[in-house]
Order: structure tokens, then sequence, then C-alpha cells
């Protein structure tokens, strides 16, 4: 069961992202994350999902995507070079004894803090999915308040690129 | 030309060539009504439930490979529809259905008959559209019809808020010639190697076997098929929906496969070396079980939808994604181009073993029996309209029936709901056949159970003077759930059968129309030629068929094709004890 990011050039039309999700709901595939935003077309979005699957499901998953009328193109970017990136915000419990503690695992991982209180931390990652995993895995899991994620999303490497 | 959005609905079906709309009026749709009243050019065939109406322009569309159109209401009048949309769908059947939506600035409050149809409708439609302004309504009209046309053909729902149609806002109107969607581009061109690859590998075969689907009705590919098919002598099958395709009168012709199919079809498809599916989609009613689904096969696969290949059957040894009809004729460039030419030999010798299969006689029935038998009734039917009309069927034992005993030899004329199975479809299909070809013989087969279901359309065959056939084959029992309670419940007929039948014979008549009922097989023969005798007359022959007659060979399910069940022993069927 492969890890796949499919990105996809979708319309911008209302309705779009729900044939889209209800594809999946429909024909038993799972969404591991699925993001959606304009592109610099505002007339496109651009939608990162990502799903597991064996290569048979996976090659059914980009077919009936690509027979969806609204989708213009799409690409798996699990099949060459890509970058991937996350973007998550967790607000953590701190005291004066775990807040150096908590500052430094955020440094090794890179992070920013965007929010402090007395008795808290909001703390801002980017990274690959796992890494975020990674960060939530190091940090005292009782401290944590809430984990907000954005999904993946990914872009190829190179001079190629999904457009039109 | 400054036009309302109703009236630039009806110019634009107009200009599309509509000749028939299938609807039935109700409060979102006054507008595009009262527009319809104001015109001539697009004849609306009022239906008694908008079922009917889908299922009409579903038949009409089989019929003539042109779109069928459909109006509808908003709410109830839009989810009555979803059935013969999801009809359509399921068997690839060009149509666009507009349907009312209340008035823009209500959407979302729960307004009366508000439903979100382009919500329920997504998952059983090719496209759908909702119009959020009146001056892309004849760009979205145009679109609707060109994606529900091309490609894989499909429904597409068009869905209209009241306010769109009013007749105080009008606006330019101009009707796109042509139409691309940046995000739709259903040409596709198939590279010469993978035609060459796909001949050499037909021509190496010795136990070739060709499988032939719907794609080929629907892609009007019959002349190329048949032609391929003879040059080679390979023997051929088709699915339920690609009947008629291929000449079933001729000697190639091995019958229908699957589940209902001959033995000989399913124990050549076990047997065979290389098959060429054209236009099919391995369905499960095809397939049997999956892990033995022609375990010494290499398969060619030509369909127009990429998804199609590899969704159920994964070993495609040759895939071709393209449309039937350019795929056979390069396919037969090739071929003659070819220095190669069948292997006689082989061949000699698996026509040999297939004919051993055939001499099974799998579709005997008893011949003797005191009642009516219903594979005896279609062999009638068969013969009294000589082989020529168009059969529309409904769903259960006696579409099987139809399917084995009416042998097709044109495309077009075997009209079926063959992947939604939906009950209800025969008569009001039938019906839009009948508009479109006035002067064929259209038949209904039927059964008791399914008639029931869009039984209201016997109204609108009178209105409309469509003279169809009803063939009802009563066997006083939903004879397909029965037959499978039969062989898996150990008899337990737990609500396959209803005590309070109606007369249909009465029925008929309250509705304006003929009814006789049959109860002898002598009866038969003279019965259904005075039932097309009658030209201008629609005629119910309700037909008191052997209550415990089942469909054979049959393939259980989660069996494979070299796991048929043949009918035992002749005669003996009558002998058991229903409830």
């Amino acid at each position: 069961m492969m890890r796949h990011i499919i990105s996809i050039l979708i319309e911008n039309e209302s309705g779009a992202l729900s044939r889209v999700a209800g594809l999946f709901s429909a024909r038993g595939y799972n969404i591991e994350s699925l993001t959606v935003a304009p592109t610099e077309d505002p007339s496109l979005s651009r939608m990162t999902l990502v799903t597991r699957g064996s290569e048979d499901i996976i090659a059914q998953i980009t077919k009936q995507l690509n027979k969806l009328i609204d989708v213009v193109k799409l690409i798996d970017l699990a099949d060459s070079p890509h970058i991937e990136r996350e973007l998550m915000m967790v607000k953590i419990k701190t005291t004066e004894q775990t807040r150096n503690d908590i500052r430094s695992v955020v440094d090794i991982f890179r992070g920013r803090i965007l929010d402090v209180t007395p008795s808290s931390y909001v703390v801002e990652m980017t990274g690959s999915s796992e890494k975020l995993d990674a960060f939530t895995a190091a940090i005292n899991h009782d401290t944590i308040i809430e984990v907000v994620r954005s999904g993946a999303t990914g872009i190829s490497r190179g001079e190629k690129g999904l457009h039109l | 030309m400054e036009l309302s959005g109703a009236q630039i609905l009806l110019q634009s079906l107009a200009d599309e060539g509509v000749e028939y709309i299938f609807g039935y009026p109700g409060g979102a749709v006054l507008h595009i009504y009262d527009a319809i009243f104001q015109q001539e050019a697009v004849k609306h065939i009022l239906v008694r439930h908008e079922q009917g109406a889908t299922h009409a322009a579903d038949g009409y569309a089989r019929a003539t490979g042109k779109p069928g159109v459909v109006l509808v209401t908003s709410g109830p009048g839009a989810t009555n529809a979803v059935t013969g949309i999801a009809t359509a769908y399921m068997d690839s059947i060009p149509m666009v259905v507009i349907s009312g939506q209340v008035s823009s600035p209500v959407i979302g409050s729960d307004a009366f008959q508000e439903v979100d149809m382009v919500g329920i409708t997504r998952p059983c439609v090719k496209h759908n559209f909702l119009v959020k302004d009146v001056t892309k309504l004849a760009e979205t009209i145009k679109k609707a019809f060109y994606v529900a046309t091309t490609g894989r053909p499909g429904p597409v729902v068009v869905d209209i808020p009241k306010d769109i149609t009013a007749p105080n806002i009008t606006v330019p109107y101009k009707y796109p010639k042509k139409i691309a969607l940046r995000s739709y581009n259903p040409v596709v061109n198939v590279p010469k190697e993978q035609i060459k690859a796909a001949v050499e590998l037909l021509l190496n075969a010795n136990k070739p076997m060709i499988y032939s689907g719907g794609g080929v009705v629907l892609g009007e590919a019959s002349a190329e098929l048949t032609e391929f098919t003879q040059q080679l002598g390979y023997p051929i099958t088709n699915t339920l929906m690609g009947l008629g395709s291929y000449p079933a009168t001729d000697k190639q012709f091995v019958g229908m496969l699957g589940m209902h199919g001959t033995y000989e079809a399913n124990m050549a498809m076990h047997e065979s070396d290389v098959i060429i599916a054209i236009g099919a989609r391995f369905d499960d009613r095809v397939t049997g079980k999956l892990d033995e689904f022609c375990p010494y096969a290499k398969i060619i696969h030509i369909d127009i939808d990429p998804a199609s290949i590899s969704k159920t059957i994964k070993k495609i040894a040759i895939p071709i994604v393209g449309d039937v009809k350019p795929v056979l004729k390069q396919l037969l460039e090739c071929l003659k181009d070819s220095k190669k030419k069948p292997n006689k030999k082989a061949l000699d010798a698996w026509w040999q073993q297939i004919n051993e299969w055939r001499s099974v006689n799998s579709l005997e029935y008893d011949r003797n029996s005191d009642l009516i038998k219903p594979q005896y009734v279609i062999e009638q039917l068969y013969q009294v309209t000589k082989g020529d009309a168009y059969i529309t069927s409904d769903v259960g034992q006696h579409q099987m029936w139809a399917a084995q005993y009416y042998h097709f030899d044109k495309p077009r004329r075997w009209i079926n709901s063959g992947g939604l199975g939906t009950m209800g479809f025969g008569l009001p299909a039938a019906i839009g056949v009948k508009l479109a070809f006035p002067d064929a013989d259209v038949a209904c087969v039927t059964g008791e159970a399914s008639i029931q279901m869009c039984i209201q359309e016997l109204s609108t065959a009178l209105q409309f003077k469509t003279p169809v056939k009803i063939i009802n084959l009563n066997n006083r029992y939903m004879g397909m759930v029965r037959q499978w309670q039969e062989f898996s419940y150990e008899c337990r007929y737990s609500h396959s059968y209803m005590d309070t039948i109606p007369d249909f014979v009465k029925l008929a008549e309250a509705y304006g129309h003929v009814g006789i009922r049959i109860d002898k097989p002598e009866q038969v023969r003279p019965a259904l030629e005075q039932a097309f005798a009658m030209k201008d007359r629609t005629v119910f022959l309700d037909i008191m068929t052997d209550r415990t007659e089942n469909v054979y060979p049959m393939i259980e399910a989660g069996k494979g094709h070299h796991d048929m069940k043949l009918r035992v022993a002749l005669g003996t069927s009558t002998d058991r004890e229903l409830a």
C-alpha cells in the first residue's frame, strides 16, 4: 500500500471539490489528506490529494479522476522526484520548567513560535508529513492542546510542471 | 435576437436538432412550459411519472443513437428522474436532462420543492451543470450535448433555477456551432504499434475468441465488427448489451456469454488462448469469478474509456484506448497488409471443439409441455416479427429469455437495462422507440412484476399514439428472485410472489388499449399475429407461463465460466412443488 501524492489541476467551479471527494467515497478509495486552493490563474484550482493503495488501485484512481470533466490535468508526484510540504500549527501547554525544553525541540525541527502566553506556545512548522509526525511524537503528548495540519501539498523537481 | 431564458432553452434544443422532449411540468419549469406552448420545433411528450420520461428518452436514444432529452421540475420531479438517469449512466446512453430548480435567491433555504439535484445526481451522470447566469444558458446546453454524446456517452443534467427562465429578462441569443472544453478531450489516437501487436497476437492464436459488447452498438461499428470477424473466421460472443452488433443468425456467433450465456460461449471463453474484447467492460455478470476468468488467454482490450481497462480483469496483454469504429478499421487494414493468415489447422480443431459444446444444446427446453413455456413465446415472437422488431425489456427472467431466444441480427434492436437492471424500463422505453420509428414493430417483453413499476405509461402510449405490443410473461412470481431463492435459499420464496396480481386485460382496457389473456400454448402464435396485425393499437398480451421455469444455463455467483449449471433433465421443472 504505497503512499501517493496526486496533484490535480481542476476547473475552479463550484462543486469541483465535491466531484473529487464524491468519487473517492463512491468507489471506496481512501483519502489521507486533500488540499485545494486557486492558482495564479483564477479559473483553475490546484488540488493535492494524498492516498494509499496498490498499483492497480492508484491506476484506477488516476483514470477515474481524469474522467471527471472538470479535471484538466493531473500527475502522481510519487512517480518522480518531488518536494512535499505541509504546514502545521500546534498549541502546546507550557510551564516555566518546560518552556526551554520545548523551545529547543522547536529549534531542532526548525519551527517558529507564533504566539506565547504564560501557559502556552503556538508553534508553526512546515515540512514533509513525516517530519511533522516526528515533531508531535517528540513533544510530550499530554501537553498538546491542539494540532492543525494543512494536509500535504507538493511540486515536482526540475523544469517540468503541471500547467495548462 | 433577444430571448428569455425559457425561449433560449427551447431555441437551443431546436438548434441542436432535438425532435422530442420527454417531460412533466411543475412549478419550477412553468416558464419553460409556457415557451414550449409557443413553439412547434420541439415536440413534448407528456409522461405520467418522471421515471417514465427518462426511460422513454433512453429508449429513443438507444434506438436512434441520438441523445434523449428530458425535462422535469425541481424536487420530486428531479428525484423521480434519478433512477432513469442512473440507468442511462450504467449503459453509457447519451441523454440530456433539464431539471427545474427553485429560484437562485432561495437556493439553500429548503424552499418548496427544493432538492440539490446537482449533488444528488453527481455519482450517476457523466457531468452536470447548475446554470447561474442566463447569458451562459445557450453555451451550457451546447456543452451538455457535447459531453453527453462524445467519448463514452452518458447522461448530463442541466439544473436551471426558475429565475433564469423568467420571461421578463431577455438577453441576446446565439447558439454556439462548436464548443471545446480544455478539460475534456474525448478524441484519442491509437498508436500503430499497438494495432500491429494486436493483429500479430490474434493471428498467432490457436483458440481465439472475439468478445464484443455495447460499445460496438454505441460506436456504430457493427459493419466493421462483422467484417473483422468474418475475415478472421473466429468465433464471436456478445455481451447482453452487445446483442445485435453481430448477426446472431450467423454461424460464427456462439451466443451470449456470462451468467446466462450459452454453454459454448462460456466454455470457449474459458479455453481460449487469445481474446479480443471490443467495446466490452468485463462486467461481473460476464466474468463470473475473477480468479477463474479465462485462465489461458492473452487479452486484447479495446475501450474508449481508459478507466475500463484493467478495472476488473487486470491482466490485459494489449490495451487499446480508442473509439471502436476507427480502431476496427485500423485493425482491418493491418490485417489486410499482414502476410500471415490465421492458423487454419488450429482453427478447424477449435471450431470442432466449439461445435461439440454447441451440441449440448444448452438452450433446449421442454417443447412438449402442456404449459406455456416462456422460451416458446419468445421464439414465436421472433418468428411473427420476422426477427426485425425493436424489443425492449424489463429486468428478470423474461429479459434473459428475450436475450437468449430472440436472435438479433441488427444493432439497436435490443433495448434493455443491462448495467443498472432497472425494472420498469421496458414500457416507457418502448414508447420512446415507437416515437422514433413509428412504422416499426416495437414489443416490450416484460413480466407481471416489472410491468407494474411503470404501468402508468400506458396512458402516455394512448395520448401520443405509440402502439407498442406488451408481451407479459406472467408467471405470478418475481421469477428471477424466485429462481435464486430456489437455488440458494432452499426454496424459501420470501416475498417473491404476489397473490393480488391485477387483471391486466381489464387494466389495458381501462387505459384504452387492447388486452388479451393467453392460457394455452396453442393460443400464443395466433394471439401474437393478431396483436401485430393491429397496427394502430397498443396490445397487452397477458401470457400465463409455466410458473416454475428457470433460466438456464446459469453460472451461479462465485463460479467460473466452465462451471455452469445446465438444465438437468428436460421436462422436470414443472413437476417441482412450489409454495
